[in-house]
């Protein structure tokens, strides 16, 4: 089969990418650098998210993913660059932009609507305002029934519907999300990405979205950001030709096979990486019934 | 074989094996106690005189070495006099579980043998305030300066070499000059148990408490916690639990300095108590006693434990406590 080049993109995907284009930036990244000594984790990073965007940052393992996103939630302070969100610089850690992380990081003495109303607390609502709010929030990644429990008495899939709702609770510009679903299994995976799309259709929220995972990042994502290592810097940023919805057929969609073809090849470029055969020699006697 | 399971290395016992084990843990030393005590044949190294016959130094209830017992009375058969008679017994200090289990309860029903002497349990009472006091101390100190040792590096670097240096310092050690500044009754005692627990207690809670999962700090950040909040709503909560096992082994730890606390000055407590029992050669209330320290440490540590399961319901192993369900009533979906 021939593939269409990742670049064409169907008149209702192309007129879709123009609506983007006229939004304003939420996010703007410019000339980020991280180093720790002589290693540059980050070098010269910028990209843009414009309001309501869905953009994946995807690389190899060790390309700097982790580090671009805890620089963008003030976790960490760049070597050089900045971080503008709505055009105004921001450095340090604040409820603007919200993060959910790769790690469960539900506080676990607090049950699912106190997790939920930590963040209407601290901005200062008061005890009765945050709880409705925080009930909303739950009911809408469907855990009404669990309200009162405590995290460990949840599932990972859970959890992370939870940290979701307690991130998206506090109205963030944007919503940073750290290889969330990297611990779940992949039945769990691919359903809390089903349900991140529904949320995202339905909460006016930007989503900066970090994986390692070529299908998650094609399936969710309106640009891709692939970052390339040695040096690191970004390789492309890829306008998803892949029309929305998104379902899972379209996993073996020319548009999608298309796309991660590129992506497979960004990060691992052919030339070089030689496919180096283990020396594997015949240690025990093999008989004939295995192919 | 259910047995051969038991060896597996870190193979759980089933939880019925648990308790049936746990139970043997005390049954087996006070079986072994029980055979010594009771059994004639196993130790029983001494005689216990019951007829003097004609040894001239014997008498009615004395204890004799075994050999010097048949010497004597092989004198005595050349003399053609009366032979003594005894049974075997065990020295003076290891009374027979009965006799201490006799004692325990007397103990707190027999008026002490010397007017003005303490009774067993004030004795007790004025050690369990001892120990309560210098807790006490020891804690409102060095909880908070431990969790903030724990918090901020600053204060880390500030304190924490100094309180390595000095925990090295045996408390007794500071007994001479805890007596000579709070002079012999029960203020140098408590100071002692401070010493002793308190340098052990920073170090213990700065280290739990920098044992948090730092990804719950940041989480809290990117949610709009600012610092005050960060301490107060995330650092306090989420170290409550180690924090507070960490005191129950504290605890155990401020009760191996009560005797050497209560040395020091005027003799008091329990400590006073099986000193002056010891004299009198009353060994059933050393034990008694003894074992009475070892109930009380052992109570407080499991009724701690219990209790920490009701403040704690969000701990995988407890189930939502007696105490969370009264103060919190939690709607079951």
């Amino acid at each position: 089969m021939t593939l269409p080049d990742y670049r064409t993109q169907s008149p209702e995907v192309a007129a879709r990418f123009a609506r983007i284009r006229e939004r304003p930036v939420i996010m703007e990244v410019r000339e980020l650098t991280k180093c720790f000594g002589s290693n540059t984790p980050l070098n010269r990073i910028s990209l843009d998210v414009r309001r309501r965007e869905f953009l994946c940052v995807l690389g190899a393992s060790g390309c700097g993913k982790s580090t671009l996103i805890r620089i963008l939630a003030g976790l960490e302070t760049p070597t050089s660059g900045e971080i503008l969100l709505d055009g105004v610089p921001v450095s340090g850690p604040g409820p603007d932009r919200g993060m959910v992380f790769q790690g469960y990081t539900l506080f676990p003495w607090l049950t699912v609507k106190k997790n939920v109303m930590f963040g209407l607390r601290m901005s200062g609502k008061t005890q009765f305002d945050s709880e409705s709010e925080a009930r909303e929030w739950i009911s809408m990644v469907g855990l009404s029934k669990f309200e009162n429990s405590y995290p460990h008495e949840l599932s990972g899939g859970m959890k992370q519907r939870v940290a979701i709702a307690r991130a998206l609770a506090n109205r963030p510009r944007i919503l940073l999300m750290d290889e969330p679903f990297g611990a779940l299994d992949a039945q769990t995976r691919a359903q809390m990405q089903a349900y991140l799309l529904d949320i995202w259709k339905n909460v006016d929220v930007t989503i900066l979205f970090i994986t390692h995972d070529l299908d998650e990042a094609v399936y969710l994502s309106d640009k891709i950001l692939v970052l390339g290592t040695n040096p690191s810097r970004v390789a492309e940023i890829i306008e998803n030709p892949v029309p929305r919805p998104r379902t899972r057929e379209q996993f073996v969609s020319p548009e999608f096979l298309a796309t991660y073809n590129r992506i497979s090849e960004l990060i691992h470029p052919r030339s070089s990486t030689p496919v180096e055969r283990l020396p594997i020699s015949r240690l025990t006697m093999v008989g004939d019934d295995v192919e | 074989m259910k047995s051969s399971r038991w060896l597996v290395p870190f193979a759980k016992v089933s939880s019925r094996s648990g308790a049936i084990f746990g139970i043997a843990s005390f049954v087996i030393p006070v079986l072994v106690w029980c055979i010594v005590s009771y059994v004639p044949f196993v130790w029983h190294p001494l005689m216990l005189v019951e007829e003097p016959g004609g040894v001239p130094y014997f008498k009615t209830g004395a204890l004799v070495e075994k050999t010097v017992f048949a010497a004597e009375n092989q004198k005595m058969q050349a003399a053609g006099q009366s032979l003594a008679t005894g049974t075997p017994a065990n020295p003076v200090f290891l009374p027979a579980p009965h006799e201490v289990a006799l004692s325990l309860y007397k103990g707190f029903t027999t008026p002490p043998r010397r007017k003005g002497d303490p009774w067993l349990h004030e004795s007790l009472w004025h050690s369990i305030q001892i120990i309560f006091w210098g807790f006490l101390w020891s804690s409102l100190i060095g909880v908070p300066l431990g969790i903030l040792c724990g918090v901020f590096d600053v204060f880390s670097k500030l304190t924490e070499p100094v309180v390595d240096f000095t925990r090295y310092m045996p408390a007794p050690a500071f007994g001479a000059l805890a007596v000579a500044i709070l002079g012999i009754y029960d203020a140098p005692k408590i100071a002692i148990i401070f010493i002793g627990t308190f340098f052990q207690q920073v170090l213990v809670i700065a280290n739990t408490t920098r044992k948090l999962d730092t990804s719950l700090i940041e989480a809290a950040q990117t949610l709009g916690a600012r610092r005050p909040q960060l301490l107060f709503r995330v650092v306090l909560p989420g170290v409550s639990v180690d924090l507070f096992n960490d005191m129950r082994i504290l605890l155990g730890w401020a009760w191996t300095y009560l005797i050497v606390a209560e040395y020091i000055g005027a003799s008091s407590g329990i400590t006073y108590f099986i000193n002056q029992q010891a004299k009198y050669r009353i060994y059933d209330n050393v034990f008694a006693a003894i074992i009475l320290i070892g109930i009380i440490g052992f109570t407080t540590d499991r009724i701690l434990a219990w209790l920490g399961g009701q403040f704690f319901p969000w701990q995988k192993t407890s189930k939502p406590g007696l105490l969370s369900r009264l103060f919190k009533p939690r709607q079951l979906a």
